[in-house]
């Protein structure tokens, strides 16, 4: 760190009490809000306990087991991954070539071109997935209205087992796409304009400016967006939850969401097992975090030598 | 210069009908809210409503409670804005300036829990909650969205307060100002596009939170915010679908002209977690 020079450690000896008294509301906070809950998730694991009353004897790697050998708990992984393996990589490039057509200098009104597609992210996600069980009804919403003046259809979106998660991952990509957007044009601001320009009046074609300045200049951020939009997605929580809830026949059923429904939404919950699930779930994260950093590492890596 | 006028004109008219395509499902949410409940049906994808029927609004602000989820929205909302400000300012303050026994543990820690899923938290916060009597208060709410994560708050006002040059501070030591009055009168104030960045991405993130909400409002509907309360609309037989999109209406509208108008500071608190 160089944050700091030496006057600064000469003064902080006479503010020192200042010093801890402005970070009291992190460490307070902060602790009890974010450190103590990861720690107590993984303690939780351990705990055969269903939420209510004193009783949570030690229960070992039961609920580990339990996990392992739980359908469902599998499912809920394959429906988490598969839901990574097709949106992640399309938002990423289809983000990355919006992002260039966007950043173009000749192009008139791009900012409320931008806005356009940054509007979706910032709309509530819960609205929008309750929203969307009515556009997508198959009986009176307004697509399947559609659909039926064109002789096609009606379709049950989200009822029908075989279409819901592809369903809930368009509405995904539709909503979150312009986060990935806003991550490539902050990477395309860090490519200084001077350089674009030097390589312009040496005689460069847009097309060399492109393939041999802006793509290898962009290549280190492959693996920062890349991981993350995949953290992002395997908190899909919001829309899962409202637009299917994990149905029909748990086709949509995202771990996120079978988390809750182990702790919350039945009528003997199990919040240790629910615990379990979680760390099960924060484990994966890091692991295809990691994946995916060292792959696009070695995308970026080919992109910019050549 | 023509041509590549041209070509800059072709790009938008491609682009132009995209983004129309993109934003197309919030207008129409817009427009249903206005229309009456046989036309929503065999209206398609219209936009233009036969006749601007306000009588949803009216039905959703009063009948469906509305008015209540609003306050609440905004209550909790502009609360945990306050909270998360406070605490990352006084934090990013003295680790930005100050070098003192702790702090690299401090930071560390605060690194490394911003690698922790934020899914993974909810039990014990409840918990937490129910232990301290605050399970069924706004406060407890409140606290819950705004006291855990918000890494990248402290980090932007680290790397801001540590830029500031030193006789700054020493023109405001010999005008006699200590610790506190430096801090509040002229240092918070000169971080001023910082607090902006937080503020903006705290209260978009906070107004569309479904998760806490939910789980905090279980046994107690009067507290529930926008985004939960649209629930109630859904799961019964005769979903009232005006009154619903007059609803979704009323809970996008505040988030999306706050982001409209603020955007610059939004997009650079999410330009911040590429760069670093």
């Amino acid at each position: 760190m160089t944050l700091v020079s030496t006057p600064h450690a000469r003064r902080a000896a006479a503010h020192r009490p200042w010093i801890w008294l402005f970070l009291l509301p992190t460490i307070v906070l902060f602790g009890a809000y974010t450190v103590w809950p990861a720690l107590a998730s993984i303690w939780y694991s351990f705990l055969n306990w269903s939420g209510y009353g004193p009783e949570r004897p030690f229960a070992g790697w039961a609920n580990y087991q339990l996990a392992f050998s739980d359908p469902l708990f599998w499912k809920s992984i394959g429906v988490t991954l598969l839901i990574i393996v097709v949106t992640v990589p399309l938002r990423v490039l289809l983000a990355l070539v919006l992002a260039i057509f966007l950043n173009d200098p000749r192009l008139p009104f791009a900012r409320v071109l931008r806005t356009a597609f940054f509007v979706p992210v910032v709309a509530t996600t819960a609205i929008i997935g309750i929203v969307m069980n009515f556009v997508l009804d198959p009986a009176g919403g307004p697509v399947n209205h559609v659909l039926g003046n064109l002789g096609i259809g009606p379709v049950d979106f989200l009822g029908d087992a075989s279409a819901a998660l592809w369903t809930v991952m368009g509405v995904h990509f539709w909503k979150w796409l312009g986060l990935t957007l806003m991550y490539w044009l902050a990477a395309l601001q860090t490519i200084p304009n001077d350089v674009q320009e030097a390589a312009r009046v040496d005689g460069a074609s847009a097309r060399q400016r492109f393939t041999h300045i802006t793509l290898p200049m962009l290549a280190p951020f492959v693996a920062i967006i890349t991981m993350l939009t995949i953290v992002e997605t395997m908190q899909i929580f919001d829309l899962v939850q409202t637009m299917t809830g994990g149905g029909p026949f748990f086709s949509t059923l995202v771990t996120e969401v079978y988390i809750y429904q182990q702790a919350f939404e039945t009528a003997r919950p199990e919040y240790g097992y629910a615990s379990a699930v979680g760390v099960l779930l924060g484990v994966l994260t890091l692991v295809v975090v990691g994946v995916a950093a060292i792959v696009s590492r070695l995308i970026g890596r080919k992109g910019a030598v050549r | 210069m023509t041509r590549s006028r041209t070509a800059g004109w072709v790009q938008f008219a491609v682009l132009a009908v995209l983004a129309l395509a993109w934003v197309y499902p919030l207008l129409w949410i817009f427009a249903a809210s206005l229309k009456d409940d046989a036309s929503i049906f065999t209206d398609g994808l219209s936009l233009i409503p036969d006749q601007w029927n306000w009588q949803n609004y009216v039905d959703a602000w009063q009948t469906a409670g509305f008015a209540r989820y609003t306050l609440n929205s905004l209550v909790v909302t502009i609360g945990s804005v306050v909270v998360v400000i406070l605490r990352c300012a006084t934090a990013g303050y003295v680790i930005g300036r100050y070098r003192f026994r702790g702090r690299r543990v401090v930071l560390g820690v605060l690194l490394a829990a911003s690698f922790i899923p934020t899914g993974l938290a909810i039990i014990p916060v409840v918990r937490l909650s129910t232990e301290l009597g605050i399970l069924d208060s706004t406060l407890g709410l409140i606290l819950a969205l705004s006291a855990g994560g918000n890494v990248a708050g402290v980090l932007l006002y680290t790397g801001f307060f540590a830029q500031i040059p030193d006789e700054l501070e020493q023109a405001a030591h010999m005008d006699g100002a200590g610790f506190l009055r430096t801090f509040f009168s002229v240092m918070l104030p000169l971080s001023g596009p910082i607090t902006a960045t937080v503020a903006v991405v705290t209260f978009i993130g906070t107004w569309s939170n479904f998760f806490v909400p939910l789980v905090f409002t279980f046994s107690d509907p009067d507290r529930r915010t926008l985004a939960v309360g649209m629930l109630a609309f859904q799961g019964t037989n005769s979903t009232d679908w005006t009154g619903l999109a007059a609803g979704a209406t009323m809970s996008l509208v505040p988030v999306l002209l706050v982001f409209v108008l603020l955007q610059r500071y939004f997009v650079e608190g999410i330009a911040g977690a590429v760069k670093n």
